[in-house]
């Protein structure tokens, strides 16, 4: 079984972003980017999936910036067997909406006829939470999201999922799409002697022409602003004091 | 203009309080017609929200457990007389509407936290740190609402209650079983008081300390990423960009560092207290009331003393 794995390159999880005062967006001029975690624990999964002799061969994905060459070395490097870069804008401030996304990575699905895919539940940046289920949904198949726990066996994935309130555990027929959750697993260190072998591995490069999606945005941005602030608080020197202030502001 | 919202359904019935938010933000946008899949009790109680019209009850076995494709392809059935299609943000929503969405051709538009007119939303993106208003242009409006940023609708209505078309299981996936975690306590999401611990908590008996000051206060527990991931608490209380959204009137951290991950899921609560030995933890930028100090005598001294 092929398990394909889509990654997102996004601003690293530590930086503090800043809004452009115009209201245009956010600063991504010369901030650090990295892999969406939850698609570092997508690709974990896959290669374990393949360490446990059930999966054949992972394939990386991509759609985005040509940076993003960067993101899929990165997933080489953790073990996947070859990349694709779907290279659909020029500039780093256009994020391509979930769907078009969903589009591209079907359409590339039905080359590659994977068994499984695997994706992060969100990436950091959009906060969308949507892709996952938009490509299970466009291909037909089954999904489980928000996995914390994924057992393959046969034809079927039994999959534990993070609900409200608990969790809840489905079998999906496979192929099917599956999205990680935090709690999935911890990924591995890409090793130097690995990052090196990574660069010799297979990266294809296309654009979304090739598979006949047109990435316009549904959603035009008319603004991006800060948050309202919180103005400074006081610290209290003693728990009496604590106390003495949330009485004396009402709130307890 | 007509709204088709997907009621929050739990195994004990009607989710009322993020159902009853997500009418507020649709009454908005025009009739609002709310969609119960789940049992007739839960119908009965969407009906008597204010502000709804009509409730479509769909009680097929196939939606027992809100599986997404069952359920996805009831809403997209549903959706043609619809200009707008709603859910709360919670997880069963963020499973079923992307589906949704992209059987109808449409974007999502995710975690709504204010509806500026019937295509212009207001959503939170990097964790928060940033408001991005955003014009649809497409033919069916399919979001979910972040419901900590709206008021609950009343109690007081007595709409019609109809039977939703039937919907055929596609037989993708099975459900298996729930995993639920027992609480007596207020639901996290809709709780008024909120008392969460981290990682300076260093244990699961010491959470003790954070549940005792909960109980004081008759709030929900919360817990950050790192109190989770150590096992000091289960994941279903976690707050955070990747737990839950909460924006209750008093937030009490208690040894949570302040991480941007965690700020993302209760930055919006009226009045933030925050206790923690560290006088650098970026906690303290953001709370109304602070005191410097080790966890395991101020939180019982503060628990006796309220």
């Amino acid at each position: 079984m092929k398990v394909l794995v889509p990654v997102k390159r996004v601003i690293d999880y530590n930086v503090k972003v800043r809004v452009r005062s115009d209201g245009t967006g956010v600063d991504l001029a010369n901030v650090k980017m990295s892999m969406n975690p939850f698609d570092e624990i997508a690709v974990e999964e896959a290669i374990r999936l393949k360490e446990a002799g059930l999966a054949s061969e992972v394939v990386a994905v991509s759609v985005g910036v040509r940076q993003a060459q960067e993101t899929l070395r990165t997933a080489l490097a953790m073990g996947a067997d070859r990349a694709i870069l779907v290279v659909a804008s020029e500039d780093v401030h256009q994020d391509i909406e979930p769907l078009a996304v969903a589009k591209i990575l079907a359409a590339i699905a039905k080359e590659e006829q994977p068994g499984l895919i695997l994706c992060g539940k969100q990436a950091i940046d959009n906060d969308m939470n949507a892709t996952g289920q938009m490509l299970a949904a466009l291909l037909g198949w089954g999904q489980a999201t928000f996995a914390s726990e994924i057992k393959v066996e046969g034809e079927t994935a039994t999959v534990v999922r993070e609900v409200d309130g608990g969790l809840q555990a489905v079998s999906v027929r496979l192929p099917a799409v599956i999205t990680v959750d935090l709690r999935l697993n911890e990924p591995r260190y890409a090793s130097l002697p690995n990052i090196m072998k990574a660069k010799k591995k297979p990266l294809e490069e296309k654009t979304p022409a090739d598979y006949g999606v047109d990435v316009a945005p549904r959603l035009r941005v008319i603004e991006t602003r800060e948050p309202p602030s919180r103005k400074a608080g006081v610290i209290a020197k003693s728990v009496d004091e604590l106390v003495d202030m949330l009485k004396g502001a009402g709130v307890v | 203009m007509a709204v088709l919202l997907i009621a929050d359904v739990t195994n004990d019935g009607l989710g009322f309080d993020a159902t009853a938010k997500a009418v507020t933000a649709a009454r908005a946008l025009g009739d609002v017609t709310v969609l119960v899949m789940g049992p007739r009790a839960a119908a009965e109680e969407a009906a008597t929200i204010e502000g709804v019209a009509k409730v479509l009850l769909a009680e097929d076995a196939a939606l027992g457990h809100r599986l997404a494709e069952p359920a996805a392809d009831l809403v997209v059935a549903l959706a043609p007389g619809f200009t707008h299609v709603v859910a709360p943000a919670t997880a069963d929503a963020k499973n079923i509407l992307p589906r949704v969405a992209a059987l109808l051709d449409v974007m999502v538009i995710s975690d709504v936290t204010a509806i500026r007119d019937a295509e212009t939303f207001e959503r939170p993106i990097y964790a928060g740190n940033a408001l991005q208003t955003v014009q649809s242009s497409d033919r069916i409006k399919v979001l979910t609402i972040r419901t900590a940023g709206f008021d609950a609708a009343p109690r007081g209505g007595s709409a019609p209650i109809e039977a939703a078309p039937g919907v055929s299981d596609p037989g993708l996936s099975q459900w298996v079983e729930d995993r639920v975690a027992k609480s007596g306590r207020p639901e996290l999401t809709s709780a008024r008081v909120v008392v969460s611990g981290g990682r300076g908590i260093g244990s699961k008996e010491g959470f003790q300390i954070v549940e005792k000051l909960a109980d004081r206060l008759g709030a929900a527990v919360g817990a950050s990423r790192a109190a989770v991931d150590a096992g000091y608490a289960p994941n279903d209380w976690q707050v955070g960009q990747t737990g839950k959204v909460v924006a209750p009137d008093l937030y009490v951290a208690l040894g949570i560092s302040g991480a941007i991950q965690h700020l993302a899921g209760m930055k919006d609560s009226k009045t933030i207290v925050a206790i923690n030995k560290d006088p650098e933890a970026p906690i303290f930028q953001v709370a109304d009331y602070g005191l410097v100090a080790d966890l395991f005598e101020a939180v019982p001294a503060l628990t006796e003393k309220l």
